[in-house]
């Protein structure tokens, strides 16, 4: 058993980054997830070396994050949806150039500078591929205060694993709230860096280069093919997901991150009021669990997907289910936050008939 | 052209004891991919010679940019990371923030540092970072075919400036190093160029100085190199030397802007 | 008195023929040749056996193709 504390989401998760031997932090402030680098900045060099360094901009910060990557060592930005929005391009050199590392997005309501309030509007570019070229990040998404910490972990492994970039792509509501969560003991920094880092040209080896340019057009497929073979690989290995009372179920509920979260305790409602209600909640919304709704769908009368946007996952979801099952939508926009009563009313209302 | 007949090498003196020069070890064997003439291949030389001087090839690591150098690791055999447009102070920064021990530069453009890259150079440069950058300023866009550049001399024909760059409409060249030798945070500071040979023993002289800096801890060096680019000027590379040494250098003056104890 | 016997040796198939070491070179002992090399370049060639061994062409030439070689004769 870890040690138990109570803790608020972008502390949980700063902590976490501290906790699983992070070499390097680079970041610049933005609400709501600034409590991250503040955190970082009095606790993570005393405890363990790390480096925190505040960059001049998000532009910068993911550059950086390239560097330090490039090096072979752990290292981590966290931004919030403009931030990340401006960091597209160093991701897609990032994945292009196959180095692991971890992005996290703790959503805020756009488009545009929007406002600072919970959303998860950042659904497309986190899993269609937000920056330029054929690529993919593996995209974890939070639903509690414990999964902040859990998928740090677990999103740095997964990237080292593949050499594909990670994202945590958590909302402005994960980062703000306080839970019970139980953390993960101190794992060491590591001493000892891939083969392909570059950290000095052994004198019997060949040197290593970092690059996302391959000039010639037969070899940048090649490169695009490994890296979908990957991705397929992946697709196939990686997928994580959460299902609830699906053995019964006539209607799932279903959504990501604070989505799920309210998904969840409006399903409690529905089967307080008699509904039998199950629930779907992928943790990985990339790659994406299309199986589970595809196996599930010829079993059930609907799906109703709540998100905090116009409708973004909802798209994966009816790709995954086709004509087998009918698909409805519940969200609100713009910071602000659906309650578990209008998503059970809405449920009565399209599937039931219920004014 | 008649009486241009090759002469034989003399084995008195073509042997190895004998040799006083040959091209550095980590220059690697690849033909360069510049144009005739090009400053580009002096200042890699250079730099490859002060690596090998220094016995610190499986100690340094090297940022290339975006720009006519974007393939700078194809000739340089060390460990390099290729920088998006502009960031190579970012990559760099990172690079040497996770291996304080090791030996880091970055080799840049006038486009990628001066405009796409400006704020990443200024502000690595402000925090002192303990690299050298390589900074080569020939006052023109190369990859891209000749455009204007933040360091575009006055009334300069470019493709984006037929009529001359207008200072009025388009600004004025920007000097870089002496911006940069405000900063209280950088330690040494110079501008150099390569066209003779007087230039060039010099310009290896501050490469081999800003590293020694670094090895010693005393943060952010940048070399200036007034280049030449021949093709984007439209001349031969002789005339492009004539106009480093009659114009370029008369608005970038050479010399070291900023040294360790002030001047 | 010491005399300076020098020589080069040019790897004419990665010359570009930008002629810099001609123009650097203080004792007109480089010249360009009519011929062209397999890139197409007029290449660099020593024309004159006055070599010192000064070190001016290396210096200047963007390729490193130059090998200079210095022998004192007492």
């Amino acid at each position: 058993m870890g040690e138990i504390r109570l803790m608020k989401g972008n502390e949980a998760l700063a902590e976490a980054l501290i906790r699983v031997g992070c070499d390097g932090y680079f970041g610049y402030p933005i609400t709501p997830q600034s409590e991250v680098i503040e955190y970082l900045s009095k606790e993570a060099t005393n405890r363990t070396g790390m480096v925190v360094l505040q960059a001049e901009s998000e532009v910068s910060s993911i550059n950086m994050l390239y560097g330090a990557a490039g090096t072979g060592r752990r290292v981590v930005t966290t931004s919030s949806s403009p931030g990340i929005s401006l960091m597209q391009e160093g991701i897609s050199y990032i994945a292009g150039a196959e180095l692991p590392c971890l992005v996290v997005n703790v959503m805020r309501g756009g488009p545009g500078l929007g406002t600072i309030q919970p959303s998860q509007s950042d659904y497309f570019q986190a899993t269609k591929g937000g920056g330029h070229g054929d690529y993919h990040l593996i995209v974890l998404t939070p639903y509690n205060v414990q999964e902040m910490v859990d998928f740090v972990k677990l999103g740095f492994e997964l990237s080292e694993k593949y050499r594909v970039p990670a994202m945590v792509l958590a909302d402005g509501a994960m980062g703000q709230m306080m839970e019970k969560v139980e953390l993960f003991d101190q794992i060491p920094r590591r001493t000892e860096f891939p083969e392909w880092a570059t950290t000095g040209k052994p004198h019997d080896k060949e040197r290593r280069i970092v690059t996302s340019l391959f000039i010639e057009p037969e070899v940048m497929e090649q490169v695009n093919l490994r890296l979908q073979a990957k991705y397929r690989q992946i697709e196939a290995e990686e997928t994580r997901f959460q299902t609830m009372n699906l053995e019964d179920a006539e209607y799932v509920f279903t959504g990501f991150g604070l989505g799920s979260r309210i998904a969840m305790k409006a399903m409690e409602l529905a089967r307080e009021k008699g509904y039998k209600v199950g629930l779907i909640r992928p943790q990985t919304v990339y790659p994406f669990p299309y199986a589970i709704y595809r196996e599930t769908a010829p079993k059930i009368k609907g799906i109703l997907d709540i998100e905090m946007n116009s409708g973004q996952m909802v798209e994966d979801v009816r790709l995954a289910v086709g004509d087998k099952t009918r698909v409805e939508f519940y969200g609100r926009m713009g910071g602000m936050i659906a309650d578990p009563e209008s998503v059970l009313k809405h449920f009565e209302k399209v599937y039931l008939g219920v004014e | 052209m008649s009486n241009l007949v090759e002469v034989p090498v003399n084995p008195e003196v073509v042997q190895d004891q004998f040799v006083v020069y040959k091209k550095p070890k980590t220059l690697t064997d690849k033909p360069l991919h510049y144009c005739p003439g090009c400053a580009h291949g002096v200042v890699h030389k250079l730099l490859m010679e002060v690596v090998d001087e220094m016995d610190i090839q499986d100690k340094i690591i090297g940022v290339a940019p975006v720009g006519c150098s974007v393939f700078a690791y194809d000739y340089m055999n060390i460990d390099m990371q290729e920088a998006a447009h502009g960031r190579a102070c970012a990559v760099g920064t990172a690079i040497k923030r996770m291996m304080p021990d090791k030996f880091v530069f970055t080799y840049q453009g006038d486009g990628d540092l001066a405009a796409i890259g400006i704020a990443e150079t200024i502000h690595a440069a402000n925090r002192g970072e303990n690299m050298l950058v390589v900074f080569i300023n020939n006052a023109v866009y190369g990859m891209t075919s000749g455009q204007m550049a933040p360091t575009t001399l006055p009334d300069m024909v470019t493709t984006t400036t037929p009529f001359g760059r207008d200072v009025k409409t388009m600004g004025y060249p920007l000097r870089m190093s002496e911006l940069l030798a405000q900063l209280p945070a950088t330690y040494y500071i110079t501008r150099q160029s390569v066209h003779n040979a007087v230039s060039v023993r010099k310009a290896k002289k501050a490469l081999r100085q800003a590293l020694e800096y670094q090895k010693e801890g005393k943060g952010f060096c940048m070399v200036e190199f007034v280049g030449n680019c021949p093709s984007n000027w439209r001349m031969t590379p002789l005339e492009s030397q004539k106009f480093v040494e009659e114009k370029m250098t008369q608005y970038y003056v050479v010399g070291d802007v900023k040294v360790p104890g002030g001047k | 008195m010491a005399k300076s016997l020098g020589d080069i040796v040019i790897n004419i198939e990665k010359c570009k023929g930008c002629e810099l070491c001609i123009a650097a070179c203080p004792m007109e002992t480089i010249a360009l040749s009519p011929k062209i090399n397999q890139k197409g370049y007029h290449y660099a060639i020593k024309v004159q056996d006055n070599c010192t061994g000064c070190l001016n062409c290396e210096l200047v030439c963007p390729e490193a193709i130059i090998t200079v070689y210095r022998k004192i004769v007492k």
